[in-house]
């Protein structure tokens, strides 16, 4: 039996390539096998499950859109891009968007890393072979943004047909096609970040502190009504947080106002994602390379 | 090692009261779960308490001052946004409350750490065992109803008479969707994503087309349906009506009464019969 | 390439407040079985992680292949096979997907790893369960899968850490010829354990631990033979009257352990060192003559059995 040291190094060789590179003790630039084992896992899971992250949005657009938007008509000193004014529908839409990109890019990174990370023990599999730290990180974020990206088409597909059919249109600008990517972004920041944070948590207890705090943001970020209902010191509060400049940036693409502020919600993103892989290559190194 | 320890030994026989044990058995277990359950007595309050602030600051003001002007010079039942929201929301709690001692500990229970086969392997029974979660489950829901009703009588959402009432409607929609879930979760054999797909389909669409934000009859009438068979706008509806005298026929009355108690029993009972084969088996 | 593997030099690892390993010395050769004995806490499995290139050391050297872990993480697993205490088997994922995506992870061309896997799968008698889900393999199969994976990069030294510890003793036969037949091939096994009779099975040498230290060195003949007799008589007489007894007869044979269920008696003869007992005029409730073990080792370094 040929099985073993049959004189193939490729291992060794393929794990060598970066060696002295920087950042060769935890990067071996290998990310793709985690999307391919997420891949795999996907085969043998329940599609419904899959199915169903993009269904939560849409029922929230027919129970809020079609049942409270008939009551409340359009949103009073909302516009659009051209200048008309905003059903509840449309104004929400966005919102439910972006919403959606976190609540699935924070599940993917918390949960999700937190099962794997504890109960699972797939990393320490995974981190015994040659990936590196920043290879796991790295994938696993790859691969809730692709689930991101699709669950967004899917969305933005689903308001554009309700939008034509019952006429009012919930995107009203080519700018709301970039609201696809914007998703993505959104996607990616919070999941940057939710898995910085989980690699601090050690129970399920503290797991659900993470819910304690997307609720509120969830509530009060401009989802469903505009801050002007608050004080000036509250609606400064909420500006900072993350979902309302998520919010923000969709809102103004799908309803075309395009403004240099969007740059500015967008730059907010790109801190979160670089801060959240910063720190979780940094604390996946400490957990399982200890 | 072994230390020479000696045990004091007076056996089974002499101290266990057979008839005691059976009769309050199902007491013994509302015990264990309600110890389990002070563990998390701080997170139970501070949600008890942070959720409907959160829900009344957000949904109460921000929408309803939407609502408001939507619908202003006629608003829904002639009463303000948030008194007609209140009893939606205060079921929407018991709801939840009470499912959470019956959902994730019962698949505990049967899967995760087996603690329904070692209770089983007493003189307790699968009947008392349901029993047991059903009173852990009441205590929870009547705790958690009490401090949403404070809040509410804090932003003037309901009235001091009102709470007996609602307290009563609210308790009993909580404990019988609870019933029915405990019943659906006795059958699961493994996660798999249960609990997702219940979630999605049908607890999210529940607590949103069961009038809880809006009158039902303003939906299309296929998604009225949803409504009709929600236990929670029968809750909603019998709480408007008991809370401000929302317009409700007798008969409907009874109805929703009926429909409740109905649920309640057929969860326990079906939750009893599938516990005992499960254990048994 | 070189003969010295793993080379260890005053290897020591401190938690916060405990030292974990505590400056330890060894050295394994190409081809060798080495193992690591020592009871629950000794310190073998956090020797296992840094050796495996998964936890840092607190001071000391530590060279695999020549290269120190602390650097060159990535680099030394691709030559490593690991074996973990508990499986770590990919719970979402089917036998053959288990095989295909770890060597996917060593960045093996998938040509390569789907040949590979069926050398793997026969090598584990598992190719009937290729596209079963990995709980519904039994113990010993979730195992022979664990090592299996562990042989998809083809490694030069396979780490297992208590390999058989919760099998049936058919599982662990089959387990011990499949690694056997490893060692025939040139690799190089490292191997903790608590068990004895799996030490004296599989180990060439073995190193025994105790609360971080080393306490012995050698082959498990020379252990037996450095540190216990050739036989042990064990006798005992009830829990009440251990201690008594043990007082009247503690001339007999070259030494004894006094345990709180029994005592052992260690002599070149057993036979001989009952007929003294029974001559004292002790009878006691049972007695067995047996041959020296590892255990009786340890319990001659340690005062302590390795199993409690």
């Amino acid at each position: 039996m040929s099985l073993i040291n049959s004189g193939l190094d490729s291992a060794i060789a393929i794990a060598e390539r970066r060696a002295g590179k920087f950042g060769a003790e935890f990067f071996t630039g290998r990310p793709q096998a985690m999307i391919e084992r997420a891949l795999m896992a996907l085969r043998s899971s329940t599609w419904i499950i899959v199915a169903s992250g993009f269904v939560e949005p849409v029922f929230y657009l027919m129970a809020f859109g079609l049942g409270l938007g008939k009551m409340i008509g359009n949103v009073a000193g909302i516009v659009d891009g051209s200048g008309n004014p905003v059903s509840y529908a449309a104004y929400i839409a966005p919102a439910l968007l972006a919403t959606s990109a976190m609540n699935g890019a924070i599940y993917d990174s918390t949960w999700n890393v937190f099962f794997k990370m504890h109960f699972g023990k797939l990393y320490q599999g995974i981190l015994s072979t040659s990936m590196g730290t920043l290879d796991v990180a790295l994938g696993e974020i790859g691969w809730a943004l692709l689930r991101g990206l699709s669950y967004a088409i899917g969305f933005t597909g689903v308001i554009t047909l309700i939008g034509g059919i019952t006429g009012d249109h919930m995107i009203r600008s080519w700018w709301g096609v970039l609201a696809i990517f914007a998703a993505v972004l959104i996607a990616f920041g919070f999941a940057s970040f939710g898995m910085a944070i989980t690699s601090y948590l050690k129970s399920f207890q503290q797991m659900n502190w993470i819910n304690f705090f997307l609720l509120p943001m969830f509530l009060f970020s401009g989802t469903f009504y505009p801050l002007s209902v608050y004080p000036e010191w509250v609606q400064s509060v909420i500006q900072a947080l993350p979902l309302w400049q998520a919010i923000q940036l969709v809102r103004g693409l799908t309803l075309g106002n395009i403004d240099l502020a969007l740059l500015g919600h967008a730059l907010y993103f790109v801190v979160m994602i670089v801060g959240g892989l910063l720190f979780t290559t940094r604390r996946l190194r400490k957990l399982f390379l200890r | 090692m072994t230390s020479n320890t000696t045990m004091t030994w007076r056996g089974a026989k002499e101290i266990v009261n057979l008839r005691k044990a059976t009769t309050w058995g199902a007491w013994f277990v509302a015990e264990y779960r309600l110890r389990n359950m002070s563990k998390w007595i701080g997170a139970i309050i501070a949600f008890g308490l942070g959720n409907p602030i959160m829900l009344l600051l957000s949904v109460g003001v921000g929408i309803g001052s939407l609502v408001d002007n939507g619908t202003s010079g006629n608003p829904i039942d002639g009463v303000g946004y948030l008194v007609f929201l209140a009893p939606a929301l205060l079921a929407s709690a018991a709801i939840q409350s009470a499912m959470d001692e019956t959902t994730f500990p019962t698949l505990q229970g049967f899967v995760w750490d087996k603690s329904f086969f070692s209770m089983n392997s007493t003189q307790l029974r699968g009947r008392s065992i349901v029993s047991g979660i059903m009173i852990a489950a009441a205590i929870r829901c009547i705790l958690t109803v009490f401090m949403f009703e404070a809040i509410l009588m804090a932003f003037g959402a309901i009235t001091w008479s009102s709470i007996p009432a609602l307290t009563w409607s609210a308790i009993i929609v909580g404990l019988s969707f609870a019933s029915v879930m405990l019943a659906a979760t006795s059958f699961v054999k493994q996660d798999d994503g249960f609990f997702a797909i219940v979630g999605r389909f049908i607890i999210a669409p529940m607590f949103m087309f069961s009038g809880t934000y809006y009158p039902l009859e303003i939906l299309p009438v296929p998604l009225q349906v949803v409504g009709w068979v929600s236990p929670l706008w029968h809750a909603t509806d019998l709480g408007r009506h008991l809370s401000y005298g929302h317009p409700v026929e007798g008969w409907v009355l009874v109805v929703h009464y009926a429909y409740l108690v109905i649920l309640y029993f057929v969860g326990h009972y079906v939750a009893s019969r599938q516990f005992e084969k499960r254990l048994g088996a | 390439m070189t003969q010295d593997m793993i080379v260890a030099r005053n290897l020591t690892k401190r938690y916060e407040d405990f030292i974990a390993v505590d400056g330890i010395n060894f050295t394994v050769k190409r081809g060798e079985a080495f193992g690591l004995l020592g009871p629950n806490g000794a310190g073998k499995s956090t020797t296992m992680r840094m050796i495996a290139s998964t936890s840092q050391r607190t001071s000391g050297d530590l060279e695999i292949l020549g290269k120190d872990p602390n650097k060159k993480g990535p680099e030394i697993r691709a030559h490593l096979g690991v074996v973990p205490q508990q499986d770590n088997l990919d719970g979402e994922l089917k036998v053959w997907e288990n095989l295909y995506i770890y060597g996917r992870y060593f960045g093996l061309a998938r040509k390569f790893v789907k040949a590979k896997i069926e050398e793997l799968l026969a090598f584990a008698q598992l190719e009937e369960k290729r596209n079963a889900k990995t709980e519904a393999l039994s113990g010993g199969m979730k195992r022979r899968l664990t090592i299996a994976r562990a042989l998809v990069n083809e490694p030069e030294i396979l780490m297992l850490d208590e390999p058989t510890t919760g099998l049936d003793p058919q599982a662990r036969h089959v387990l011990w010829d499949r690694l056997f037949r490893l060692k025939e091939q040139g690799v190089t096994l490292v191997i903790t354990t608590h068990y004895m009779d799996e030490a004296e099975q599989l180990c060439d040498r073995l190193i025994v631990m105790d609360k971080g230290k080393i306490m012995a060195e050698g082959s498990p003949a020379d252990l037996i033979r450095d540190y216990s007799s050739r036989e042990v008589l064990e006798v005992r007489f009830g829990s009440a009257r251990n201690a008594e007894v043990a007082e009247s007869i503690k001339a007999i044979g070259d030494r004894q352990e006094i345990l709180p269920d029994r005592i052992l008696v260690y002599s070149d003869n057993g036979e001989a060192a009952l007929k003294q007992i029974h001559a004292l005029g002790f009878e006691p409730l049972t007695s067995l003559v047996r041959r020296s073990s590892l255990e009786d080792v340890f319990l001659r370094l340690t005062g302590r059995t390795l199993v409690d």
